[in-house]
């Protein structure tokens, strides 16, 4: 029982950073119809930002606060250069483009930064909590906040205002969003902003536990998406779902199965998914048009 | 017996019934119509026939035998082929080419051959492009041939999803909207390619909104409307039928008003 | 038309002429080096081209058969006292059945589904290949003994630079072979429109998987050759990073374009060779040239200056 515990407060808390990046890929996917492949990099922007401010000798609070922000400048920065010039560009041009920006933030991370892992303080120390025999990390439960508060300031944010009402328009019908007066070319910047964002948080939250490095960026990709598609690409609460489904997935097999394999059979899992319900776990089947 | 049955085929689309409870018999080597205002559920019927959609209830017999829910590539295979409303041109390649890739069920190389360019491929290819060529000049575009196929007029295309068709030698052909984009001059001539091919034995289903076409050519013309089968029956049978013109006319389509 | 340059065999021709011509103007023995690490990433750029270019079926994940392919003649004669030659052919049987076994599945899937499943396919290879550490080595890799073909030892950049030449324009010939034939013409089809080919009865399943085998055999061959010009290989050749540089090849040099296949490996075999000096920028470097051929030239170096060139004939 202590090691179902454990296994489950480990796989909740990589996947409300699945979660989060999840959350980022269906934004701007929902915005644009468009892959970022670059979003992992955003994970790995915040975290290694935070950590070379700090070590820079900036308060933790304000380095956190600049790397957010800096992630968002370059968010703005991809979509404007990349993004825009590549406008009605067919699926695997865009894919090729993102994944282009993926490498390019990596190699340029490897410059500034350097190639080594990085950690960051606990908010909370490393004094871990007993739960039902189970030891958990405080700084775990500092994720699992951090990921809900951020999912429900979201939501409130897309639900309750009106730029949040334009975000839903744009995602229903891009070219009716556009017929209406919603400037679609701002909502996708703006998509890459909030992803960017996100993913940033999501960077800062979680390096005490996992470390961060120039290159955690493409797996979190490859996993972020994954677990959106797994709950159903464009769907805001499939990506939570499905983030938070890859994670315990993940964890129970590292801890029943073989934790060299964990990845395999993740992957596995999610392919199983895709052939019996190529919708995902709550999105609506639908019947291609001919 | 008649070469293509429809028995209660439904299919729906989030709340919207398509197609309801449709059932319809196609006589061999005639040109069936379906009309019907647009949304009524045409595209979607041939769609179902062809093996494109999976019917949520109902089942469709081809010469006899239950082809439900068999892929579009076995039924092209067991001789059932069409065109599209929305073009589906392979832009990539020539007019011959597209036309080419109609023989495709008759070409009997494998992949290795092919690799290897044994003369068998070679054979092949030749055989295969005089077959093209025939059937490219059977809808007229026997001077297009070596034109990129994305560089035709929209009718010229829609000739050239007939041809390519046809070269697949189907029993039973659906042309979902032929005359879609035509003048008076192309339509004429869509009218006699059309009847050739009937007199070789081919079984038509036409779809079409140009009712001078349609009630020209039809041995038999099925009306839809919303997804459900109003009236079936001769043109004049049709045309004479106050239901289909008021459903014509209460959807405000200007070429349906030509049935009245 | 792209046709003036891309007609039926003048890629072979231009294989065989750049071939001989180029060890007239090396000006060092160094140079054969580069010459067949271009031919050998040809190799895998064309079958990948067949499959990404021709057919329209994205695979982010084809180093995982370069990494097959390698392993395979790594594996091979160290564990197992199997002849290089031999496990060339086997690097390759394994990679089509591989290929054979997870294309069923994986080739259902469109668009950035099929990406992704790709995707996670090569990073699964490269997964196993860096655990079984007993087999391969783990992530230091392991050396690979030389091949020996008819008591002949082949090392040494000038013997690898001729074999890899040769067998590039073998798998020139059987591209553009293919490409002229009924499942040449189903492929092309199919990537315009899976529908249309579908009703006029093409396999449409079938004809994928057998792209996506000759595909994988091609990259096989490459990386078993790669292993044997290096002496030494490590899950990296398997990685993520491997499988971008063969689909940045394949889009830059253009998409179902051989020729463009021969020109992209060659810019991307050859620049980072100029930018050694920059090594630590070669990511950089890499990833915008990905994004701004992309962004620019959307089309790929061949197609592009063919359409130019035909622009200017009357
Ligand atoms: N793949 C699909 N997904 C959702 N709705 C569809 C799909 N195909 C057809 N429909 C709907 O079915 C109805 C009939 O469409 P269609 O068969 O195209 O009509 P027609 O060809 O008679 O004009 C329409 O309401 C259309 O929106
Ligand atoms: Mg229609």
């Amino acid at each position: 029982m202590a090691e179902f515990l454990q296994f489950l407060f480990s796989g909740l808390t990589v996947g409300a950073v699945y979660a989060l990046v999840a959350l980022g890929f269906t934004l701007i996917y929902n915005a644009s119809g468009i892959i970022n492949f670059a979003q992992g990099e955003f994970v790995m922007l915040g975290g290694m930002t935070t950590v070379f401010l700090a070590l820079a000798g900036v308060p933790l609070p304000l380095a956190a606060v600049l790397a957010v922000v800096a992630a968002v400048a370059i968010g703005l920065l991809l979509h404007r250069f990349a993004i825009e010039p590549a406008r009605g560009a067919d699926t695997v041009t865009l894919i090729m483009i993102t994944i282009g920006a993926s490498i390019f933030l990596r190699g340029a991370a490897q410059v500034v930064f350097d190639k080594r892992f990085h950690s960051l303080p606990h908010l909370f120390g490393t004094d871990p909590l007993r739960i039902g025999g189970a030891a958990i990390l405080p700084q775990s439960l500092v994720v699992l906040a951090g990921a809900t508060v951020i999912v429900v300031l979201l939501w409130v944010f897309i639900d309750r205002t009106l730029f949040g009402k334009a975000v839903i328009a744009t995602a229903a019908n891009r070219l009716a969003a556009r017929l209406v007066g919603i400037n679609t070319g701002h909502m996708i910047g703006f998509s890459f902003a909030i992803s960017a964002a996100i993913g940033a948080l999501a960077g800062i939250l979680v390096t005490p536990i996992t470390l961060t490095s120039y290159d955690v960026g493409t797996l979190l990709a490859l996993k972020g998406f994954a677990a959106a598609m797994l709950g159903g690409m464009g769907y805001a609460l499939g990506a939570v779902v499905g983030g938070l489904l890859l994670g315990l997935l993940e964890a129970f097999s590292a801890g029943y199965l073989s934790s060299k394999y964990k990845d395999v059979v993740a992957f596995l899992v999610i392919l199983a998914v895709f052939f019996v319900m190529p919708q995902g776990l709550l999105g609506r089947a639908k019947v291609e048009r001919v | 017996m008649s070469i293509l049955q429809v028995e209660r085929l439904s299919i729906a689309f989030g709340g919207v019934r398509a197609i309801d409870d449709v059932t319809l018999s196609v006589p061999r080597a005639c040109v069936f119509s379906i009309i019907g205002p647009n949304g009524a559920g045409k595209t979607t019927l041939f769609n179902l026939i062809s093996g494109v959609y999976r019917p949520a209830a109902g089942r469709v017999l081809l010469d006899g035998v239950d082809v439900s829910g068999f892929a579009p590539d076995r039924l092209a295979r067991r001789g059932l082929s069409r065109t599209f409303q929305n073009l589906q041109i392979f832009f990539r390649l020539s007019a011959l080419e597209n036309v080419m890739v109609g023989r495709n069920r008759h070409e009997t190389t494998n992949v290795i051959q092919d690799l290897l360019h044994l003369p068998a491929v070679r054979r092949q290819n030749r055989a295969t492009r005089e077959a093209a060529l025939a059937a490219l000049a059977r809808v007229g575009l026997e001077a297009d041939a070596d034109k990129p196929a994305g560089s035709l007029p929209y009718g010229a295309m829609k000739r050239l999803e007939i041809a390519r068709a046809l070269a697949s030698e189907p029993q039973v052909l659906l042309l979902d909207e032929p005359a879609a984009g035509c003048n008076p001059v192309e339509t004429g001539e869509l009218d006699e390619i059309i009847r050739a091919i009937v007199r070789e034995g081919v079984t038509i289903v036409l779809v079409e909104h140009d009712m001078r076409l349609v009630m020209n050519i039809s041995d038999r013309i099925h009306v839809l409307a919303n997804g459900r089968t109003l009236t079936e029956g001769s043109a004049a049978e049709v045309r004479s039928n106050p239901a289909v013109v008021e459903a014509y006319l209460g959807t405000h389509n200007a070429r349906g008003r030509a049935v009245a | 038309m792209a046709r003036l340059i891309d007609s039926r065999y003048t890629p072979l021709v231009a294989v065989v002429f750049v071939a001989l011509a180029l060890p007239l103007i090396f000006p060092s023995p160094f140079y054969y080096r580069i010459g067949a690490l271009v031919f050998i990433f040809a190799l895998a750029v064309i079958g990948l081209n067949l499959l990404m270019g021709f057919a329209g079926q994205v695979s982010l994940g084809h180093a995982g058969f370069l990494g097959i392919g390698a392993y395979a003649v790594a594996i091979g004669p160290t564990h197992l006292g199997l002849p290089s030659w031999f496990c060339i052919f086997a690097g390759a049987g394994a990679s089509a059945l591989v290929a054979y076994v997870v294309g069923q599945p994986i080739l259902r899937l469109k668009g950035h589904y099929l990406a992704v499943a790709t995707l996670g396919f090569g990073l699964m290879i490269a997964i196993v290949l860096t655990n079984e550490a007993g087999w391969t080595g783990g992530p230091d890799g392991m050396s690979v003994p030389r091949l020996v073909l008819f008591g002949w030892p082949v090392h040494g950049s000038k013997a690898w630079y001729w074999v890899a030449a040769g067998t590039l324009a073998v798998g020139v010939a059987l591209a553009l072979n293919l490409i002229d034939s009924p499942s040449g013409r189903a492929l092309q089809a199919i990537h315009d429109s899976e529908v249309a080919a579908l009703v006029l009865g093409v396999r449409v399943a079938r004809k994928k998987l057998g792209v996506f085998v000759i595909s994988a055999v091609y990259a096989s061959v490459a990386g078993s050759y790669l292993a044997l010009l290096n002496g030494h290989i490590t899950p990296d050749l398997a990685g993520f990073m491997r499988s971008i540089e063969l689909v940045a090849m394949v889009v830059l040099g253009g998409m179902g374009s051989i020729f463009g296949s021969l020109v992209g490996a060659g810019v991307l075999v050859v620049l980072p060779q100029a930018l050694t000096g920059f090594h630590d920028y070669e990511h950089m470097a890499l990833g915008l040239i990905v994004m701004g051929f992309m962004i620019l030239l959307r089309r790929g170096i061949v197609p592009t200056l063919g359409a130019a060139l035909a622009g200017r004939a009357p």
